[in-house]
Formats: C-alpha cells, sequence, structure tokens
C-alpha cells in the first residue's frame, strides 16, 4: 500500500518538475524579448515607472546569467513563494493575484464536480431501475453531455440573467460593494455564483447519470446478480451490490474526467467574467503578462495533480480489488 | 418420489420468434437420486437446469408442471418461486467462477443472502465451517474476495454456499468442466459426499463428460435438440444404450482416460437441427441412420424395461 502511494507520489512529482521546467522555458525560448513585448503593452504612461519595470524583468528573468542558473534562481523563487510581479497589475505581486482569484475558481469547480456527481450518479441509478423514468433521463443526458460548456453558460445567462433578469450574469460580486463579511456582500458573492454554478453542474450531470445507469444495468446482469436471484435474494439486495460495484468505474471516470471538467470551468468564468483563474488568464494572454501566466498554469497543474492524487487514493481504498492486490492477500 | 417434471415446455423468446429449447420433457428424479444429465452444446441442458429455479427475462413456460416432494413448482409465477428457492431447490450455476461479488468478502456475501432469506447466520456458521472444510477448504476464505481464490477453490465456496441450506434438489450445471482433471475428480466426489450425508437429497449433474458421471451419477438422461432421448441407470446408458443417439454418442466416446472435449462428439456426422423452427417427428431424424417412414411422427418416450426410458420408433 504505501509503496504503491510511494510510487505514485514519485510520478506527480516527476510531472510536477516538468511542467514547471515547461512553464520555465516557454517565454525564454520564445523568439523575441520577452520583456519587451510585455512592456510594450503595458499601459505605462510614466517614463520613469517604465524604466523601473524594465530594470525589474531584466533582473528577474537574468537574461545575463548563465540558463542553468536562471533555472535554479527560478526554482529557488518558486519555493520561497515568490512568482514575480505582475506586468498588467503592477507592483502586485502574482502570488496575491492568483490566491485572490483561486477561491473562486475552487468555489465553482468543487461544489459542481462533487455535487454532479453524486447526484449524477443517483439519478443514473434510479433510471436503471424504471423503464419510464430511463426513457426520459436517458435522451435528456445525452444531451447535457453533448452541450458545450460555453453554449449552456450562454443560454443560461441569457434565459436566467437577461431574459427573466434574476440573476446576474457577469463578476463575482456586485462591483457597489465592498470586500467585507457582511449578508449584503454574501448573498452578491451567492447570486452571482449560481448562473456559473448551474452551467457547470448540469453539464456534468448527465455524462455521470448515463454512466452510472449504464454501469449498473451491466452489474444487475452480471453473473453474481443472476445468481443471488436464482437463490432467491431480493431484489434489495442485489441493487446495493450492484450499486456498489457500478460506482467504482465512476470514481475512475471523475479522474479521468478532471481534465475537460477544469477547462470547462475556466471556459465558463470567462462567459461570467468570473473573477477566477480562468478569467485571470484570459486578461494576463491580453496583457502578455508571463508572470501572471506561468504563475496560473502552475496552480492549475498543482491542482490537477493533487486532485487526481486523491482520487487515486480513495479508489484503492473503496476498492478491494486493488487493495487486495497491493497488500498481497487477506489483510 | 422427490422430483417429477411432466410434459414440461420453456421457449426463449426471440425477435425472430420461439426458440424450443425445451419441449415436452417428462422425467422423474428419485429421493437420493444423482443424476447426470448429458447432450450435445445447446440441447437444453442450461434451461432445464433453469427451468426447475428461475426463468429469465427471455424464457416462457409454455406448458407443463414441476412437481417436488409432491407439492406444485409455480415455475412461472416468480413470487410464489421465491420460498421455494435455496431452501427447496437450488443450484451451482455453470459461471460459477463468477458467481461471488467480486467487491464483496466471501463471509459477508454468504451472511448477506443468509439473512436475506431469512437465516440468522450465526445459527449455521459452525456449519458452514465445517463444510468448507469438508471439501477441503481453509475456513480463512470467508475472510478472502474472490479475486484472492482459485477457480477451483471459488467452484467448491459455490457449491457449499449453494447446499448451505440442505436443498431437496440441487442443480449443478457443469460445475466440472472449468477445472482439471483432479479437481474434477475431487469436485464430483464432495458433490456425491453430500448427496450421502443428506445435505442434499437429490441433484440433476449437467455435464459434457459421460466417463466422469458414469462413476458418480446413478442414472443418465440424454438430451437431444430439446427432447428427452433416453434415461437409465449410468451403467446401461454407458454399457446397453438402446436410442441410436445415445450409442452413437457412446461409441463416439474416446478410450478411457483420453478427455478432449470435442474428440467424443466429432463421431456424429451432421449438426443438431436449430430450434427456431425445429423439425417436427422425431429431431434426430436426419441424423439418424435407422429413420424411417413412421419417424416423421414424434416417438414417445416409453419404458422400455424398468428404470429404462426411450424415445424411439425403434426401440418400443
Ligand atoms: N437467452 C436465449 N435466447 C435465445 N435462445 C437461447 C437463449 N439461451 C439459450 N438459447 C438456445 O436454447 C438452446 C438450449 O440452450 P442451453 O443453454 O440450454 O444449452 P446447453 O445444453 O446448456 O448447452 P451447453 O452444453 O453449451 O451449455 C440453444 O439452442 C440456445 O441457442
Ligand atoms: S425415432 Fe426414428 S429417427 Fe428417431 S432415433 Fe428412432 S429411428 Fe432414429
Ligand atoms: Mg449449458
Amino acid at each position: 500500500m504505501w509503496r504503491y502511494i510511494g510510487r505514485k507520489l514519485f510520478v506527480y512529482l516527476l510531472t510536477f518538475v516538468i511542467a514547471v521546467t515547461i512553464n520555465w522555458m516557454i517565454p525564454r525560448f520564445m523568439p523575441g524579448d520577452p520583456v519587451r513585448s510585455m512592456l510594450s503593452r503595458a499601459s505605462v504612461g510614466n517614463p520613469e515607472a517604465l524604466q523601473r519595470m524594465n530594470e525589474y524583468y531584466t533582473g528577474v528573468f537574468g537574461l545575463d546569467t548563465p540558463l542553468h542558473e536562471q533555472y535554479l534562481s527560478f526554482w529557488a523563487n518558486l519555493f520561497r513563494g515568490d512568482l514575480g510581479v505582475s506586468v498588467m497589475l503592477y507592483p502586485q505581486p502574482v502570488l496575491d493575484i492568483i490566491l485572490r482569484a483561486v477561491p473562486f475558481t475552487l468555489g465553482l469547480l468543487l461544489p459542481s464536480i462533487i455535487l454532479s456527481w453524486i447526484v449524477g450518479n443517483r439519478i443514473g441509478a434510479f433510471a436503471a431501475r424504471k423503464k419510464l423514468l430511463d426513457n426520459t433521463i436517458l435522451p435528456v443526458g445525452y444531451i447535457l453531455t453533448a452541450m458545450p460548456y460555453m453554449w449552456l453558460a450562454l443560454l443560461l445567462a441569457w434565459s436566467l440573467g437577461i431574459v427573466a433578469g434574476v440573476l446576474p450574469t457577469a463578476g463575482g460580486y456586485s462591483p457597489s460593494l465592498r470586500v467585507e463579511f457582511s449578508w449584503l456582500f454574501i448573498s452578491s458573492l451567492l447570486t452571482h455564483w449560481v448562473l456559473p454554478f448551474l452551467s457547470m453542474f448540469v453539464v456534468a450531470l448527465g455524462g455521470w447519470a448515463i454512466g452510472m445507469r449504464n454501469m449498473i444495468i451491466y452489474e444487475l446482469e452480471a453473473d453474481y446478480s443472476n445468481y443471488l436471484q436464482a437463490l432467491g435474494a431480493p431484489t434489495r439486495l442485489i441493487r446495493r451490490y450492484a450499486f456498489r460495484n457500478a460506482m467504482l468505474p465512476q470514481i475512475t471516470g471523475l479522474a479521468v474526467q478532471l481534465g475537460t471538467v477544469l477547462s470547462g470551468a475556466l471556459l465558463t468564468e470567462i462567459v461570467f467574467n468570473y473573477p477566477g483563474l480562468g478569467t485571470l488568464i484570459l486578461q494576463a494572454l491580453n496583457n502578455r503578462d508571463f508572470f501572471v501566466l506561468q504563475g496560473t498554469f502552475l496552480f492549475v497543474v498543482v491542482g490537477v495533480l493533487i486532485a487526481n492524487f486523491i482520487i487515486d487514493i480513495v479508489y484503492v481504498l473503496v476498492d478491494p480489488r486493488t487493495r487486495v492486490q497491493m497488500t498481497g492477500g487477506a489483510a | 418420489m422427490t422430483l417429477r417434471v411432466n410434459d414440461l415446455k420453456v421457449y426463449y423468446q426471440t425477435l425472430r420468434g420461439d426458440v424450443h429449447a425445451l419441449d415436452g420433457v417428462t422425467f422423474d428424479l428419485a429421493d437420493g437420486e444423482i443424476m447426470g444429465l448429458a447432450g450435445e452444446s445447446g440441447c437444453g441442458k442450461t434451461t432445464l437446469g433453469k427451468s426447475l429455479i428461475r426463468l429469465d427475462s427471455r424464457m416462457r413456460h409454455i406448458g407443463g408442471t414441476i412437481e417436488l416432494d409432491g407439492k406444485d413448482v409455480p415455475i412461472a409465477d416468480e413470487k410464489a418461486m421465491v420460498p421455494l428457492r435455496y431452501h427447496e431447490i437450488s443450484l451451482i450455476p455453470q459461471y460459477a467462477m463468477s458467481a461471488l461479488n467480486p467487491t464483496r468478502k466471501i463471509g459477508r456475501m454468504i451472511n448477506d443472502l443468509l439473512r436475506a432469506r431469512g437465516v440468522r447466520p450465526a445459527d449455521i456458521a459452525d456449519e458452514l465451517k465445517r463444510r468448507l472444510e469438508l471439501v477441503g477448504l481453509d475456513t480463512d476464505v470467508l475472510d478472502r474476495f474472490p479475486i484472492e481464490l482459485s477457480g477451483g477453490m471459488k467452484q467448491r465456496v459455490v457449491m457449499v454456499m449453494s447446499t448451505l441450506l440442505n436443498p431437496s434438489l440441487l442443480i449443478a450445471d457443469e460445475v466440472t468442466s472449468a477445472l482439471d482433471v483432479s479437481t474434477q475428480r475431487a469436485v464430483a466426489e464432495s458433490l456425491v459426499e453430500f448427496r450421502d450425508r443428506e445435505y442434499i437429497k437429490s441433484m440433476v449433474f449437467v455435464t459434457h463428460d459421460i466417463s466422469l458421471v458414469y462413476q458418480m451419477a446413478d442414472t443418465i438422461m440424454v438430451m437431444y435438440a430439446g427432447h428427452i432421448v433416453e434415461k437409465a441407470s449410468a451403467s446401461t446408458i454407458v454399457n446397453a444404450p438402446r436410442h441410436p443417439y445415445t450409442q452413437m454418442l457412446i461409441s463416439a466416446l474416446p478410450e478411457v482416460g483420453s478427455t478432449t472435449e470435442q474428440g467424443r462428439l466429432e463421431g456424429i456426422p451432421g449438426t443438431p437441427p436449430g430450434l427456431l423452427n425445429p423439425p417436427t417427428g422425431c429431431r434426430f431424424k436426419d441424423r439418424c441412420p435407422l429413420a424411417f417412414a413412421k419417424c416423421a411422427e414424434r416417438p414417445p418416450l416409453v419404458e422400455i424395461e424398468p428404470g429404462h426410458w426411450a424415445a424411439c420408433w425403434k426401440t418400443g
């Protein structure tokens, strides 16, 4: 078990190192002078400030030191939590900007992933049971999964936000409010959260429901189900077994889907101008803000790696087959 | 008389029509009798076994009756069958290797099933352990998952599990087919032992392996294309069969010792008829060297000598 975790951890660590290295390489090996191209986009009126920025970034890039030293100092800065200073929001540190955006992204992602997984599995299991329900859930599910995130997001924004006018369609909270711990601010946060959350939740829901339905039907036809039926076991017991066994591939499915879900979340944020990492990436791209981009990508990579690792562990804990294989016998 | 099956007809409903897999089957099974059920693949052995305990969703009971210990077995009535299952009639399925829930420890699955059938696991725990030891298993298999067991071990677990409530009738469907020769023998001997200890009263033992069934069974029943062609004591079927099909089946047997599945059935030229639109009359007539005009009518299964039934116009 620990050997397995150790091996996984090593693979994830390696992935992390590679991701960081690529991240470091991109601005440095791109044609042209990164500092110049960055600053040309920054709208800085004051020539003195521009001069200061120029010095700072040339120093950070360390263009006059050998490559391996640049690489090592990049890692050293990373461990100190120093991701550089933003260009578009000069002189704010990149880390601060990202940390401000992360809660918004997580607040969207985690509830929509977890709730859609739980609710979708429930609906799917239910559909596998009732013919009538199945005939309605299945087509709806297929339509939902086939729907691109963007499109559903736009549809929701248009219908609930603009036509019905009940929910705000842009931003993370009302711009007229100060960030504080007050009822007014929290309710503004919530109303802004509903639409992006809903669009991600709904798209993912259909996929989970269909997957679960198919898995359960497969399990109900499995040999052990037939055997139990022949011995007169009640449907309740057989369903319980089927549900549990059908759940396992859904956990793996969660890991596989993570990338898709994440990119969906980033797109959804952009549609709703939601102040999370997705919107940040767009702004950084528009402003050629390499440091913000670099930092954001790092966060995304680390987040995906951590999530995958957690799912790996959960899977081992819930599936006795893998557990047995790893502990090597009756434990 | 334990089991009495009378003119049982069970068809599979398919999009292309009814498959007449069991078309008027009549036989008796005495107390303590182990009956081998033999015949080519597709002749309806599994269908007969299932028809005694649970019809799957595609099977339809067309006619005929089943009686066990003097009581009617309402095979078409799913609800009324439930009390009989496991308690009175039990099954070791053809797929015994995968009959265990892969994510449940074996002991827990057995307890789940017992509880669901109204039996307190604690009342039977000692008996369970005794029987596991009887078939040569360590009692710690109860703490294992199915993947930790070899095929033969799983087979024996299912054997013990299926017979735990001492059913009157056990249907064992090809329980030895997937095992090596020595394990086959051990499993077959355990089943005889179960009968001798009266864990089960009588048994239908489905197999392709006539030499194995000859050694363990009291009687052998031979099926052909959904019909019963002959039933008699094991030694009569092997040494003095009367039905032309049984004769060819036995003469196609290789010398004792070599056991290639195909070898022994290749001897009969031709193939059995399809059961979607089965031919009228004797279903063996296209392959029968003795066929004559009368064979266009179905020959009845008659007792040609005490305890020996055959369905052929030439034997009557
Ligand atoms: N679900 C089904 N739907 C339609 N036809 C079926 C179905 N199951 C079996 N049959 C047909 O019923 C006939 C009898 O099948 P059965 O499984 O009883 O044969 P068997 O004697 O057990 O063969 P084997 O020795 O290969 O196990 C075959 O012709 C088969 O094609
Ligand atoms: S009834 Fe006729 S065809 Fe059938 S086995 Fe006897 S002789 Fe052959
Ligand atoms: Mg069969």
